[in-house]
C-alpha cells in the first residue's frame, strides 16, 4: 500500500511525518505547480472551486508516481469541501485510475472516530503507537508555524530581499527530515538562529496587513500566487487569521488543546454575521473586525472563485471597514489568476495603505486650522 | 389598517411560499409579494448585490428592492437546514445578513432561523417567534401555524399530482383545495427538467424554459413530483450522505428519472457560479454517462443568458431524442 493525500501547504510535513512513523509507505506529490493545475482543471468540473482543482492534479500526479491509497479528509457541510472525496472518487473512477479512497469524516460525537479511520491506514499498529504518530505529526505543525512567525516578521525588515525565503525553505527541509522530537527541536532551533541572523532593518516602519479568507487559499502558497511573499517584499509584515495546527485543533481534534483557534474569531463576527454560514465565512469576518482591533494596517479577503461561505463574508466585509476604518481588499484565485496582475493590485493596495499611515502619522500642530484631514482611500 | 408583510418572490418562495402565506394570513397579516421578475428587477438586484453571488441571490436582492418601500416588515427567515443533519447552501445561512448590510432604508426584517439540523421542533420555534410580533395570543399562533402546515401539505400533494409548484401557487390562489386526478399536459415526450426550483420556475431568469419546451410538444416533470420517500431511497445510493437538501432533491430525481421508461431525457439547469450545482450535476452527469440510455443536457444561466442560444439548444436536443427514437 502506497499513501498519497492532497497538498495544503506545509501539511504533507505532518501527513508524511505521521504515516512514516507507522510504517505506512508515503508518496508525497511532487509540489503543486503549473502542471498539477492544468492536470487537475481538466479533469474537474469547470465551476468546482479551485481546492478541488489542485487535488485532482496531486492525486493524477500521485498515481503516476505509484499511489494506490488517497488520504483524504471529509466534512459535514454546507461548505462544498465536505463532498470533495466523493466528487474526486467518481472522477477517479470515469478515468480509469484504480485508487482507494480513505476519508477522515470530522468526528461527529468522539475523538475515536477519528482513530478508527486512521486504522483503516495503519492496520493493526497498537493505539499507543498511533496516538505517538498522532502527537508527532501535531508537534510538526507546531514547529512549522513556529518558523513561519518568525519568517512574516523578518521578511518585511530584511536588507536582502529573499534571503529569509531561503532561509524559510531550508528550515522546512530540516523539520521534514526530522526523524524524531529531538531532532525536530533542533531543528527549530537552527531555523530561528538563522533566521535571527539576517541583517534587518529594526527602524523601518512597516506596513501591517491581516490575510483572512479560506482556508486552502490561505495555506497553499502556489494557489494564493505567494500573496505573503509578494507583500513581504514591498514591505509589509503579514499575520494569517489562521494557522496549520490551529485548524488541525478545530478540525480534527474537536478544539481540545488549549491554544488560540478561530474561536476567538466567531465570537467577534456578529452582529455582521449573526449565524455560521459554513467553511470560514464567519471567521473571515470575525477576523477582520479582530485584526481592525488590533490596529493592523488593512486586511487583504483571499478566496477561491465561487466559494459560497467566502461570498457571504465578500458581501459583508465592505460594511466592517466602512465601521472599524480598516481598508480592505479581496483577493479571488481561479485557475486563469495570473501573477502580474494580482501584483499590480498589490502594490497599489499597499501604496494606498502607506499614504494613510504616513497621514495619520502627522502631528495634529502642522495641520492648518479649519482644514480637513482627508484619511479615506 | 392591516400589517403588511412582504414577502420576495425568489428563492425559497418556490418552496415554502404555502406555508408562508398561510401561516401570516391565519394571523390576520397582509402577504405581499413583490411582482414577477422583469429586465428592471434583476437589474436592480445585480447592481446592488456582491459580483461573485449567483443569480437567484442578485435576483433575491432585485426583488426586495422591490418590495421594501411597500411593506411594514420583509419576511426573510434565515433558512439553515430544513431536514435531519443537512443545510440548504451557505448564502442561504448568510442570506439576511447579506441583505441587511447591502441595501439601504430597509422596513424591520423577520429574519426567524429556521434550524431543523438537530430537532424539528425548532421549527415550530421559529414560527412561533415571527407569530410574537403580531399577537400576544401563544394559542393563535399555534393555529396558525397548523393553519400553515395544512397548506404546505396540500401544496406537496398538488406538485405530487403533477403540478409544477409555481403553478400550484397559483392554483392554490385561486381556490384549489384539493383534486384527485394529473393536470392534463399534451405531448410526444417527457423531459426531467432537473434544477433548483428557483431557477426553473421563474419564467424571467430561466427564459421561459418551461413554456418554450411545452410549445416544442414536451411534456415536463420536475423534482418536485417526486415525494420524500423516493427522492430519500434513490439519494441514498450515494456512498456518503448529501447534506444540501436541494442537492439531494436533484441528485434523487435524477436518479429515479434515469431509470424510467417514461422519461425520454434529462436537462440540468445550473445558476453560474451556484457551488452545490457544480458538484450535483457533475455526478449526476457521470452516473448517466455510465449508463448510456438518457440524453442529458447542461444548461446554465445567468444574468447575461442570450434566449436565441437556449432556444438553439432545445430545439437541437429535443429534435434529437426524436431521431435517436425513431432510429430505435
Amino acid at each position: 500500500m502506497k499513501v498519497t493525500f492532497p497538498h495544503m501547504g506545509n501539511m504533507y510535513i505532518c501527513l508524511k511525518a505521521l504515516l512514516t512513523s507507522l510504517g505506512v509507505e508515503v508518496v508525497v506529490p511532487p509540489m503543486p505547480s503549473q502542471k498539477t493545475l492544468t492536470l487537475g482543471t481538466q479533469h474537474s468540473p469547470e465551476f468546482a472551486c479551485l481546492p478541488l482543482k489542485i487535488n485532482m492534479g496531486n492525486f493524477i500526479e500521485a498515481y503516476e508516481q505509484g499511489a494506490d491509497t488517497i488520504l483524504m479528509a471529509g466534512g459535514i457541510g454546507p461548505c462544498r469541501f465536505g463532498y470533495y472525496a466523493q466528487v474526486e472518487r467518481e472522477i477517479l473512477e470515469d478515468m480509469g485510475l484504480k485508487m482507494n479512497m480513505v476519508v477522515l469524516e470530522p468526528p461527529q460525537k468522539h475523538l475515536s472516530e477519528l482513530l478508527i479511520n486512521i486504522r483503516k491506514v495503519t492496520g493493526n499498529r497498537s493505539w499507543v503507537d498511533i496516538v505517538r504518530a498522532i502527537r508527532f505529526a501535531w508537534y510538526k505543525a507546531r514547529a512549522v508555524d513556529e518558523v513561519e512567525e518568525i519568517l512574516h516578521r523578518i521578511r518585511p525588515r530584511e536588507f536582502e530581499p529573499g534571503s529569509a525565503d531561503a532561509v524559510y525553505k531550508k528550515a522546512l527541509k530540516w523539520i521534514d527530515d526530522a526523524p524524531d522530537r529531538k531532532e525536530l527541536k533542533k531543528a527549530v532551533e537552527a531555523a530561528r538562529l538563522e533566521l535571527d541572523a539576517i541583517p534587518i532593518d529594526r527602524e523601518r516602519e512597516v506596513v501591517r496587513i491581516g490575510i483572512v479568507g479560506e482556508i486552502y487559499v490561505m495555506l497553499e502558497p502556489f494557489v494564493n500566487l505567494e500573496v505573503e511573499r509578494q507583500l513581504g517584499r514591498l514591505g509589509v509584515e503579514v499575520e494569517r487569521s489562521i494557522y496549520l495546527s490551529e485548524w488541525i485543533n478545530d478540525h480534527l481534534f474537536m478544539g481540545l488543546l488549549n491554544i488560540k483557534g478561530s474561536k476567538e474569531a466567531r465570537k467577534l463576527a456578529p452582529p455582521y454575521v449573526n449565524h455560521f454560514v459554513g467553511g470560514h465565512g464567519q471567521e473571515t469576518i470575525g477576523s477582520t473586525v479582530l485584526f481592525a482591533n488590533r490596529k493592523y494596517d488593512g486586511v487583504i479577503q483571499v478566496q477561491p472563485f465561487t466559494c459560497m461561505p467566502e461570498i457571504v463574508a465578500e458581501s459583508i466585509i465592505p460594511t466592517v471597514s466602512r465601521d472599524l476604518g480598516i481598508p480592505t481588499f479581496c483577493l479571488i484565485v481561479d485557475e486563469h489568476s495570473g501573477d502580474a496582475g494580482v501584483l499590480t493590485r498589490l502594490e497599489a493596495f499597499v501604496d494606498l495603505l502607506e499614504r494613510k499611515k504616513e497621514k495619520s502619522a502627522v502631528p495634529e500642530s502642522t495641520e492648518k486650522k479649519g482644514e480637513q484631514v482627508c484619511l479615506d482611500i | 389598517m392591516t400589517v403588511k408583510v412582504g414577502i420576495p418572490r425568489a428563492l425559497l418562495f418556490y418552496y415554502y411560499f404555502p406555508m408562508w402565506n398561510g401561516f401570516f394570513k391565519a394571523l390576520g397579516v397582509e402577504v405581499i409579494l413583490s411582482r414577477n421578475t422583469t429586465k428592471g428587477i434583476l437589474d436592480k438586484g445585480v447592481r446592488q448585490s456582491v459580483d461573485d453571488a449567483c443569480l437567484p441571490v442578485k435576483l433575491f436582492f432585485g426583488h426586495v428592492l422591490d418590495l421594501k418601500d411597500r411593506v411594514d416588515y420583509l419576511f426573510i427567515p434565515r433558512m439553515v437546514s430544513v431536514e435531519r443533519k443537512e443545510y440548504i447552501c451557505p448564502k442561504f445561512l448568510g442570506l439576511p445578513d447579506m441583505i441587511r448590510h447591502n441595501v439601504p432604508d430597509l422596513p424591520p426584517i423577520i429574519d426567524i432561523t429556521v434550524n431543523m439540523s438537530r430537532r424539528e421542533k425548532n421549527l415550530y420555534k421559529a414560527f412561533a417567534e415571527a407569530g410574537k410580533l403580531f399577537t400576544a395570543n401563544p394559542l393563535a399562533v399555534r393555529k396558525a401555524f397548523r393553519a400553515g402546515l395544512e397548506e404546505q401539505e396540500r401544496f406537496h400533494r398538488l406538485n405530487h399530482l403533477g403540478y409544477l409548484p409555481h403553478e400550484t401557487i397559483e392554483q392554490m390562489s385561486r381556490g384549489l383545495v384539493n383534486q384527485n386526478y394529473s393536470p392534463a399536459q399534451t405531448g410526444d415526450m417527457t423531459i426531467a427538467l432537473v434544477g433548483h426550483g428557483y431557477n426553473i420556475y421563474d419564467s424571467y431568469i430561466s427564459m421561459d424554459l418551461i413554456e418554450k419546451l411545452r410549445n416544442m410538444g414536451v411534456r415536463i416533470v420536475t423534482p418536485d413530483n417526486l415525494t420524500g420517500t423516493i427522492i430519500e431511497e434513490k439519494s441514498d445510493e450515494l456512498p456518503k450522505k448529501m447534506f444540501w437538501t436541494l442537492g439531494k432533491r436533484m441528485i434523487g430525481s435524477a436518479f429515479h428519472y434515469m431509470r424510467s421508461d417514461r422519461i425520454d431525457g434529462i436537462i440540468h439547469v445550473a445558476s453560474f457560479g451556484c457551488g452545490p450545482d457544480s458538484f450535483t450535476g457533475e455526478i449526476i452527469e457521470r452516473h448517466l454517462r455510465r449508463r448510456r440510455n438518457i440524453p442529458f443536457l447542461n444548461l446554465t444561466i445567468d444574468e447575461h443568458t442570450g434566449e436565441a442560444g437556449i432556444i438553439t439548444r432545445l430545439e437541437a436536443y429535443v429534435d434529437m431524442i426524436r431521431w435517436r427514437r425513431a432510429a430505435l
